[in-house]
């Protein structure tokens, strides 16, 4: 009843898809001011998915249950990490062992779901917008699994998001050193790439692939697309916190942090143009990786 | 008035299809959303894909070529869809109305909401366009 209760309301689905989607809208809002414009009222995101949720549903011919299926199946997978994130700040020590591997794994799902909803929706564009998702994803993993290695290897070689919490607690976070900075700095990379925002939006694509691989998606299957990004927005900063500033983790500073890191992404986002995929896969697989290899030596020599 | 029909009129999304314009009218409708006109204010965006298309935006003459391709962009628009006609080539084919290629205007087409007078018409004539069409379609249900 209680983990029912932690996965659909509390730190789980609702919590974050509402907080996910005022992060979008801050998204928005920044985004409006930079340009000198007005931007949206706050609950401009919410009408949008209102909205999208009474428009008709549109299948493509022959498109199949992939199709249907694939929004469900991003959506459930974060929800079920803004749950494990949220559990592990509540109370760290409950956590399971291995926790952090999962909350990997279940990161990915979402870039998994729209490549195969895309190419299920049999559209040139979407396969297009598909093909460039999967190497966005191929080139991302590497730096980001190794910045995540520098963290397992700075608190003592635990997969545990409560014990790496605690022992930031007692210890100062892993920002505060030489390795832990760089791979903060090639996460927070990643996690640009990852919410799929800024210069690394090449698979989404408004004015070349016509919204790529969600060309084909409209009405509810669309608003739960959206909703999976919003809590994407919500979940990979403050899985960043964990991993990096966990020092303190009260509410305001919780808060405060959160929107530190969601600003950086937000004018990285607005200063940038979109990089060609040929040049998102040289940025990540050159000199990313060589900052995070960097990072990973430097925490085994315990700097 | 329905919840469905308040979301709507609130987060317009809109699909641009030039049916044959001489891109006076696209200008006029890309100044909407540049710093002074600024329509995002009232959650108007530019979108891609028609599959999400709230409102398709139709400025140009509608000639023998384009008629078929714009019923299949109308069909593959999920409904409720608006049809807005901006400038007077849309509304009543302008200075075509004589030409061999232009049989029709877009009303017989389409089942049009709002039309847009001008050539081109001002961005705020556009914008107090939008308002009255949102105004009709509170007052309808």
């Amino acid at each position: 009843m209680i983990a029912l209760f932690n996965y659909l309301i509390f730190p789980g689905f609702l919590f974050s898809a509402c907080a996910g989607l005022m992060a979008c809208w801050l998204d928005r809002k920044v985004s409006a001011r930079l340009q000198w414009r007005r931007g949206p009222a706050w609950h401009q995101n919410f009408t949008d998915i209102l909205k999208l949720l009474g428009k008709e549903n549109i299948l493509p011919v022959q498109a199949g249950r992939t199709f249907m299926a694939s929004p469900y199946l991003g959506l459930l997978s974060v929800a079920l990490v803004a749950t494990i994130l949220g559990r592990s700040i509540i109370s760290p020590l409950e956590s399971f062992a291995g926790d952090l591997i999962v909350v990997l794994y279940l990161l990915l799902i979402p870039a998994v779901a729209l490549i195969l909803g895309a190419s299920s929706s049999r559209n040139p564009l979407a396969a297009v917008g598909a093909s460039r998702e999967m190497k966005q994803v191929l080139s991302y993993e590497l730096p980001f699994i190794l910045a995540i290695i520098t963290v397992i290897i700075k608190a003592g070689g635990t997969i545990q998001l409560g014990e790496i919490l605690n022992r930031q607690i007692n210890f100062g976070s892993h920002i505060f050193s030489a390795s832990g900075l760089i791979a903060f700095l090639v996460a927070l990379i990643c996690i640009q790439a990852k919410i799929g925002i800024g210069p690394f939006d090449a698979s989404e694509a408004d004015q070349e692939l016509m919204a790529g691989v969600l060309i084909e998606y409209s009405g509810t299957l669309l608003a739960l697309f959206k909703l999976t990004k919003a809590i994407l927005l919500y979940c990979l900063p403050l899985f960043l916190i964990i991993l990096f500033l966990g020092k303190d983790i009260s509410p305001l500073f919780l808060t405060l942090k959160y929107l530190g890191i969601l600003i950086v992404l937000i004018l990285v986002k607005n200063t940038n143009p979109r990089l060609r995929i040929d040049q998102v896969m040289k940025f990540f697989w050159g000199p990313v990786t060589l900052l995070a290899v960097i990072a990973v030596g430097l925490a085994l020599v315990g700097r | 008035m329905n919840l469905k029909l308040k979301a709507l009129t609130k987060s317009i999304w809109v699909f641009h299809v030039s049916a044959g314009s001489c891109n006076n009218c696209d200008i006029e409708i890309l100044d909407l959303f540049t710093p002074r006109h600024d329509v995002e204010r009232f959650g108007i965006q530019l979108i891609g894909s028609v599959r999400h298309a709230d409102a398709l935006l139709i400025t140009g003459a509608m000639n023998r070529k384009s008629v078929p391709r714009m019923k299949k962009i109308y069909e593959q628009a999920p409904k409720p869809c608006l049809v807005v006609a901006v400038g007077q080539c849309a509304l009543s084919r302008h200075m075509f109305r004589d030409s061999y290629n232009v049989d029709r205007p877009l009303d017989e087409i389409l089942p049009v909401d709002l039309y847009v007078p001008g050539c081109p018409p001002k961005p705020e004539a556009i914008i107090s366009g939008i308002v009255k069409l949102v105004q009709k379609i509170r007052e309808k249900k």
